[in-house]
């Protein structure tokens, strides 16, 4: 089957994009540490907010070089009454390509100190600019992008299994479990999610390590989720449940659990399939959401929302637009995943036509 | 008659419902460690009286079951308690709640207006250019973060100046005569109205594209093809009456989406409404607002859904004859 989806995937133009496009970040964000020419809490306060680099590779004379970028100095401009950036062009920052540059861990565990490109030690080279603590823009991205391309898919993993294994039961057992069961899953459902939402992010308690918040902010997506999810695996046991392979496991004196998990939770595998891929990019969103507002993954780890929480801010985003490329990335990432779920669904599920 | 006591009966459904959701929201919020009074002591401006009364009313000093009796009490009567800044909760809901009102039902006007005709052409016309066409803006407009989407705008109404950026209304609005104050609400709504609008119009599009797609292709619409009927009326007749009617499910869903992606676009766009409220309310952990406004969120879902059904059961005559059952 998963053979199958896959061809069909890379037969259509626009799911083999996604794909394409979704396999260059992860792979970016997997070597974000060797990508990034900064680690993420590299900060130059001096530099806050400087434009991207300028990257030259002919020289004032007019000659091919090797490329270089040259720093920005801030000054005040008292006509404009603002802060401008001028390159100062006093000193040449040639650009190495693997060279020695912030020391890191590749994958937590290897100690380096390459980076793919790197300038001189009172170089900077900020790519897309710098936030206002004078951190690299594109050096946060990627790591960003780590907890933002990775957190929709481990609430999904924890929210299935609840979903399927709460669905199932109330759907098996039937009578007064089920109704009471699913009054409650409705009730979750009748409350408006982001509310809900913001309110379970908001009663975290402070000063928790970022593992502890990210694995918390992972359970409070789930808890989200789970009971739209509940209901429909649900209807789909009620569907299947009188069938005579479940009547020929009864027989045999399987117990209830065993039924459910073993015989007729496997009934749903491609409806779980569809779900997951096209509920990803949700996830993706609300993390983001709740991060732009300050509710999600906080400073100093970066996510795509909560870079953007900067432009919140009418000057920066009229200055400095470099700081909204998390907007863009995350646009193209949900972009990709909607594409590639659609393509799935119609694989496995033939009779919807949405596509 | 039957009709009705299915109303009735449909109606009485959602009394159980709000207690459960109510007894949820309690629950989450009373058993975070937060003190539900400490902005409260902390506003030199309300007096220890109103702290008494406060905790009083809420019964802190009383086990949690307790506590929840007696916010229901008062709920059920209307009194909602005060704010962190001393207001009356039950003022400030007022306020808000006709605000997202106005704002999702013209939202879910206008999505209606434009993604039903959109995906009758798009089904009609499946699998031309034009179909193709519109699948890929409908995948982009899904795509696009609401909160990013609204940044972008704001940037654009910022730089031309054709917008007012934030509010609902002008500074002088009381000034202003009764056509003066409609065009400036109008203005003011254009731009949370088009993110809003960008965002939820993909969904409704393909649903209303997937649903007409799956009953062209029926037995029954066969037979009205074979028939020698025109096309026109085999769409517009036969096909659409019965295409039409899981939209109307939808709205509910689509209510309860807009409530959630408002939340975003009324922060960004500083626009006075619910979701700003339960925000703000939730970043300086006023407990009673917060309750209030998730409990009024999900009355407004739950009624939302209330209506759809019972506009199903008119516009359905198989589900009318069954009693509901299938609703």
């Amino acid at each position: 089957m998963i053979r199958e989806v896959f061809k069909q995937l890379m037969k259509d133009k626009f799911a083999k994009a996604a794909l394409i496009v979704l396999g260059i970040i992860y792979l970016a964000l997997f070597f974000a540490d060797f990508l990034a020419p900064y680690t993420k809490d590299f900060s130059d306060r001096t530099m806050a907010y400087v434009p991207p680099s300028k990257i030259f590779t002919i020289d004032e004379n007019g000659k091919f070089s090797k490329p270089y970028t040259y720093n920005y100095k801030r000054e005040f401009d008292p006509d404009e009454l603002r802060i401008i950036y001028k390159l100062d062009r006093s000193r040449k920052h040639y650009i190495k390509f693997f060279a020695q540059g912030q020391p890191y861990k590749f994958l937590g565990i290897i100690p380096m100190k390459r980076h793919l490109v790197t300038t001189d030690n009172d170089g900077r080279l900020f790519l897309l600019g710098a936030d206002i603590n004078g951190r690299d823009v594109f050096s946060r991205l990627l790591f960003g992008g780590r907890i933002s391309m990775t957190i929709g898919f481990l609430a999904l993993f924890v929210l299935f299994p609840i979903g399927l294994l709460y669905g199932g039961i109330a759907g098996y057992f039937g009578g007064k479990v089920d109704v009471i069961m699913m009054r409650f899953a409705e009730a979750v459902m009748s409350i408006p999610s982001f509310y809900l939402l913001i309110i379970l992010a908001s009663i975290l308690p402070s000063g928790m390590t970022s593992v502890q918040r990210f694995m918390l902010i992972v359970i409070i997506l789930a808890l989200i989720g789970w009971a739209g999810f509940a209901r429909v695996v649900r209807g789909m046991v009620l569907s299947v449940k009188n069938q005579e392979f479940v009547q020929a496991a009864k027989s045999i004196g399987a117990s209830r659990l065993r039924i459910i998990v073993k015989h007729i939770l496997p009934q749903t595998t491609s409806f779980v399939i569809v779900a997951m891929t096209l509920s990803v990019p949700s996830y993706i969103l609300s993390e983001s959401g709740l991060s732009f507002l300050g509710l999600g993954i906080q400073q100093p780890d970066a996510s795509w929302g909560n870079m953007l929480k900067e432009a919140q801010e009418y000057t920066n985003i009229i200055y400095r637009p470099w700081l909204l490329t998390p907007g863009f990335l995350i646009f193209v990432a949900v972009l990709a995943f909607n594409l590639i779920g659609d393509t799935i669904r119609d694989v496995l599920d033939p009779k919807s036509k949405v596509r | 008659m039957q009709i009705l006591i299915y109303i009735l009966k449909r109606i009485l459904q959602t009394i159980p419902l709000l207690i459960i959701v109510s007894l949820i929201s309690f629950f989450i919020i009373r058993l975070s460690p937060v003190d539900p009074l400490a902005e409260l002591k902390l506003n030199p401006s309300v007096s220890k009286e109103t702290l008494q009364r406060e905790t009083e009313r809420l019964g802190l000093d009383k086990p949690i079951i307790v506590q929840y009796g007696k916010w229901a009490k008062s709920f059920v009567k209307g009194d909602l308690g005060i704010t962190s800044n001393g207001e009356q909760v039950s003022a400030k809901l007022k306020e808000r709640i006709p605000n997202t009102l106005l704002l999702t039902v013209i939202v879910i006007f206008l999505t209606w207006i434009v993604g039903v005709p959109l995906g009758i052409l798009a089904a009609v016309k499946w699998k031309t250019p034009f179909d193709r066409i519109l699948t890929v803006l409908t995948s982009i407009g899904m795509a696009i973060p609401s909160f990013f989407f609204a940044v972008l705008l704001l940037i654009f109404a910022v730089k031309t100046g054709w917008f007012p950026v934030g509010g609902l209304t002008s500074s002088n609005f009381l000034e202003m005569s009764f056509s003066q104050k409609v065009m400036d609400i109008t203005r003011h709504l254009i731009l949370p109205v088009t993110v809003l609008f960008t965002i939820s119009l993909a969904g409704l599009q393909r649903q209303m594209r997937a649903n007409l797609l799956d009953v062209l292709d029926s037995d029954y619409v066969k037979f009205a093809r074979a028939k020698g009927l025109s096309e026109f009326k085999v769409v517009f007749k036969h096909a659409l009456r019965n295409a039409i009617n899981p939209m109307i499910t939808l709205l509910g869903f689509e209510f309860a989406g807009l409530l959630s992606g408002a939340a975003l676009t009324e922060y960004v766009f500083q626009y006075p409404g619910l979701g700003r409220l339960i925000l703000e309310a939730v970043l300086r952990s006023d407990i009673n607002l917060v309750m209030a406004s998730l409990m009024m969120g999900a009355i407004m879902l739950v009624a939302g859904n209330l209506i759809a059904d019972i506009l199903l059961i008119i516009t359905d005559p198989r589900i009318r004859e069954a009693g509901g059952r299938q609703a």
